[in-house]
């Protein structure tokens, strides 16, 4: 579904990216996983189509397409979809009407016509149970005075109406208490299905006791140094992340 | 010119049968006397700074011609229409008199001022020019020099006017020149809403510049609506005063859609006690359109509130000006005055020139103000765009977002929707 190929980026002329690989699949969910300021956001940024990084070398292609010079929309419309780090405030704007134009441009680029007021009202209801959003947040303008929690889980709501085949979550779990992360973590645990993939970008293990990953990578300097399976997020989680950087710097030097 | 507009001058009041005896006369006199010392503003005039209206307008228009254009009635179709509204039709300048028939109306009187000086002579007398400082504003002292008629509206004491009086001025070009002229009294107690509209017809250029005199008595509440929606070879200067007696309350909506130059001053004069006064503008200006709004709250007695909001959005090469003044005299304690005036600049050649202005004479009041010039959020356009919005519908969005708080403040609906789509069909 996803290729990465020696993705390097960099902002204001500062190298972030330095030769990413990956590879996923429909029905996997990777974390991505690395001490701060390794690149992790600057990769779920860059795949997303945030126009301040730039793409100096490599290649990713998103169900066989190259997305690289893909507009963020039109990269949405593909089937990507970013929960953000930190979602923003957009007063003045409603959370239905925002949706709504969301959904029916991706229903138009893919040639499908437009939900009626009435259907998307339906799928409103139908998605908000399945998240366990509360119908007073859809009513406000977006994200607006929302707290950190409820930001986050109107990303998983958001996810759920426009149904990606690959969401990329931001690490969504900080900043939430042990009832919110649940809750979020069951959400995308129902959208999880054999034809969608997903990928976890988190500083901490905890998440991944909810969602449970098939791959486990380390992102350390820009370059992801150790791949695994779900037993090495509970390693990084007893031991940190020193002795990963310890074993990188001694293969380099 | 100004030799040109003297000989004018002397035309135009012996015209006036009859009339050369009257108090009006002498208001005419003084008035033409004071523009033809003052002139039009001079390019180093602290209140024109950024608006040189006066060299686009000499090098535009001929001032040969009376100021008042008498004829030239058309019968032109209204920018908008809402069965609801009162409905009176000004044609450059002239108000169409058999537009005035409103039989069914009796809380309220409109007719013209020619009328309203045998009818109501000491209203008239009492208030006509009383606001209107000719010697402050050149444009104010040209048109009451040149004032022979004009709307007056009268509303009676203690009532309320359910439908909303839609003043529709038209005006078309041949470099002419209209003036045009409102006095209102709403008495004591008493409730209406007045919508100017201003549009343009044909293509070629014009001036049109306005006086209103808005008297609004104790415990009295006035709603007054400009919409400005000119062709972009119009200029247009207008001169509003307000006058509020205590306990009454005023809201002035200032909506500027298009014209090539246009200069508002609005001025309030908070007389008595316990006003209130709310001053919302929207300019969305484009190409090398230039907006200026110059408004001035004068807090003359204690516990008065003012409250402005205006609100920019300007694309292409447009200009915009803000000027506020709020002015606090030392009797006016226990004033509340809030200010603010934000814009969003849609490219590098737009550009604003905005500045607060208080001059806070009394000790025990609270005033604030707020200004801020910038383009769209980055961060809100990816949100919206990382969501399958495309880049002209999130930019769209964001600027409705920005607007809707003075949107949401106009109370009558069809005028409501018709900015709102206006502003639609130019953003999206």
């Amino acid at each position: 579904m996803l290729s990465i190929k020696n993705l390097h980026a960099e902002i204001e002329g500062q190298q972030i990216l330095k030769g990413i690989n990956l590879e996923v699949k429909a029905g996997e969910v990777h974390a991505i996983m690395g001490p701060n300021g390794s690149g992790k956001s600057t990769l779920a940024s860059v795949l997303a189509g945030r126009e301040e990084y730039e793409v100096t070398e490599g290649e990713v292609t998103f169900l066989g397409k190259d997305i690289l010079d893909l507009a963020p929309e039109d990269r949405a419309h593909e089937g990507l979809f970013l929960a953000f780090q930190y979602p923003v405030e957009i007063p003045g704007v409603s959370s239905n009407n925002f949706l709504r134009t969301a959904l029916n441009q991706t229903r138009e680029y893919k040639g499908l016509e437009p939900l009626d007021a009435v259907n998307f009202l339906k799928l409103m209801k139908e998605k908000m149970a399945l998240v366990e959003i509360d119908q007073k947040l859809i009513n406000r303008s977006l994200n607006e005075g929302f707290s950190g929690g409820e930001k986050k889980r109107n990303e998983i709501f958001q996810m759920a109406v426009l149904e990606p085949k690959l969401s990329i979550l931001d690490e969504t779990d900080s900043g939430l208490d042990i009832d919110a992360l649940r809750i979020v973590a069951n959400g995308v645990n129902k959208l999880k299905s054999p034809d969608n993939a997903t990928i976890l970008v988190t500083h901490y293990q905890r998440l991944l006791d909810h969602i449970v990953p098939d791959f486990v990578h380390v992102l350390y300097n820009g370059q992801i140094v150790k791949s695994g399976d779900k037993s090495l997020a509970l390693e990084l989680e007893d031991k940190g992340y020193d002795w990963i950087k310890e074993e990188v710097d001694a293969t380099i030097s | 010119m100004i030799d040109q507009l003297k000989h004018n001058f002397k035309t135009f009041e012996t015209s006036l049968n009859g009339a050369t005896k009257s108090n009006w006369h002498e208001l005419r006199t003084e008035a033409f006397e004071a523009f033809a010392k003052n002139g039009f503003p001079k390019p180093k005039d602290e209140e024109y700074r950024y608006t040189q209206i006066a060299r686009a307008l000499e090098k535009t228009f001929d001032f040969s011609a009376t100021p008042v254009a008498i004829d030239a009635v058309h019968g032109n179709k209204p920018l908008f229409y809402d069965s609801d509204a009162i409905h009176v039709f000004i044609d450059n300048g002239v108000v169409q008199k058999d537009s005035l028939t409103h039989t069914e109306l009796d809380a309220i009187e409109i007719m013209t001022l020619e009328e309203a000086t045998n009818k109501y002579p000491e209203e008239v007398k009492a208030h006509f020019g009383k606001y209107a400082n000719v010697q402050k504003d050149p444009f104010t002292a040209l048109n009451t020099a040149f004032s022979y008629e004009g709307v007056f509206i009268k509303v009676t004491k203690n009532t309320k006017i359910e439908r909303p009086v839609l003043l529709h001025y038209s005006t078309d070009g041949n470099n002419s020149i209209s003036q045009s002229r409102n006095l209102i009294l709403v008495e004591q107690g008493a409730e209406v809403s007045i919508i100017e509209s201003h549009t343009s017809h044909g293509d070629s250029a014009h001036f049109s510049n306005h006086v209103s005199e808005i008297v609004v008595g104790a415990n009295a509440n006035f709603n007054g609506y400009k919409l400005q929606h000119q062709h972009d070879k119009s200029y247009h200067v207008d001169n509003t005063f307000i006058s509020q007696d205590r306990d009454s309350k005023a809201q002035t909506y200032t909506l500027t859609l298009e014209g090539k130059l246009i200069r508002n001053n609005l001025n309030f004069a908070l007389e008595d006690e316990n006003c209130e006064a709310h001053m919302f503008g929207l300019y969305v200006v484009r190409d090398n359109g230039h907006v200026d709004n110059h408004t001035n709250v004068d807090h003359k007695m204690p516990k008065c509130y003012s409250n402005e909001i205006y609100k920019g959005i300007l694309d292409d090469k447009a200009k915009g000006v803000f000027n506020g003044k709020i002015f606090v005299r030392q009797d006016a304690q226990k004033t509340n005055a809030f200010q603010s005036n934000k814009n969003i600049l849609l490219t590098d050649t737009a550009s604003i020139n905005t500045k607060p202005q208080l001059e806070i004479w009394a000790d025990d009041v609270s005033c604030s103000h707020g200004c801020t010039t910038g383009q769209l959020d980055e961060e809100q356009l990816f949100y919206l765009r990382s969501r399958g919005v495309s880049k002209s519908s999130a930019t769209a969005m964001l600027l409705h977002a920005f607007v809707n708080d003075v949107l949401d403040k106009i109370n009558i609906s069809f005028l409501h929707n018709f900015i709102n789509e206006e502003i639609s069909k130019r953003l999206d």
